[in-house]
């Protein structure tokens, strides 16, 4: 993943603040964060990841044009449909076809995010490693870097993300 | 306002429920607000009949924000320098979360002083769905 421009806006701040569900007005009211020691509205910690709107080729966005694999019609609209003739069986069961879940993410801060920051982004990958699990079968897991800095070149947020494969369905 | 060094011991914790009765909509909202939209958290139908799972299940990523706001409320505003997590067990709509952090270190680092904290992420059975750990910056 590379974003070239990941402009930082109030109103993106506001909607994430939200839908994590967290009304601390440093992330929605201009002055009471300037009477903070912050000085002004920051972004929630997590919010690095909201890059994803800003990468062109993000995978996991519907995109004009092209046949997304979540549900329309039929269950994907990237897989043949599944009929009594012709089951797809043990296929199904395979927790690859979500394309993965994500097990592991951390961020180093260098400093916080605020509105006005124009960042890009560049992921690069890390280590590789299988291991075998009780609930899921074998767990393959990928790790990605991906460095953050503003429009000065500064580096902003270090984030480390490790994706996991599963050979099958987590058990519940 | 952070932490003052002086008033923490190693073992404080603090906690806080921080979803109760997690809805579909708001793992619609973080969909949107992230702009993460894997069908698996949203799509009953893809869920069910190609993934293979009982329900829609939460991003890790709404549960490690979720947390977060837990950690600011306890550690400051703009004072982590570093937040880090595993997402160990899924979170599903109807979960209520509650998440701790615990001193683990007070110690110097560049010239300031931090908290070393240990985090979890509990849902409604006990059963540990992030486990984690952050730095922050104290006065």
């Amino acid at each position: 993943m590379a974003v070239e421009r990941f402009p930082v806006e109030a109103s993106h701040i506001l909607m994430f603040a939200r839908s994590i569900g967290d009304s601390n007005p440093i992330y929605a009211d201009q002055a009471h964060a300037e009477a903070t020691e912050v000085g002004s509205i920051i972004a929630p910690p997590t919010f690095a990841q909201a890059s994803a709107q800003f990468d062109p080729d993000y995978f996991l966005r519907p995109k004009d044009g092209q046949k997304w694999f979540g549900s329309g019609a039929t269950a994907s609209g990237t897989l043949i449909k599944e009929t009594a003739e012709s089951p797809k069986g043990d296929d199904k069961k395979s927790g690859s076809s979500a394309g993965g879940l994500h097990a592991e993410q951390h961020f180093t801060y260098h400093r916080h995010l605020k509105p006005g920051d124009v960042l890009s982004a560049e992921t690069k990958p890390g280590e590789s490693w299988e291991k075998e699990s009780k609930r899921a079968g074998v767990l393959k897991f990928n790790e990605s870097i991906t460095e953050y800095r503003d429009q000065d070149g500064e580096l902003v947020v270090t984030a480390r993300s490790v994706g996991v494969v599963t050979e099958k369905v987590i058990e519940q | 306002m952070g932490l003052n060094s002086n008033d923490l011991t190693i073992g404080d914790s603090y906690s806080e429920v921080i979803v109760d009765d997690l809805t579909r909509t708001q793992i619609v909202q973080y969909a949107g607000a992230s702009g993460d939209y894997n069908p698996v958290h949203s799509d009953e139908k893809f869920v069910t009949e190609v993934a293979g799972y009982p329900t829609v299940f939460a991003h890790g990523m709404l549960t490690m924000g979720m947390t977060g706001r837990m950690l600011t409320n306890y550690v400051g505003d703009g004072r982590l320098t570093y937040y880090g997590v595993r997402f160990v067990n899924q979170v599903w709509p109807g979960d209520t979360l509650t998440a701790r952090a615990e001193v683990a270190a007070v110690r110097e680092e560049d010239g300031g002083t931090v908290v070393d904290l240990t985090i979890s992420t509990t849902n409604q059975d006990e059963k540990f769905v992030l486990t984690g750990n952050a730095t922050a910056r104290l006065d």
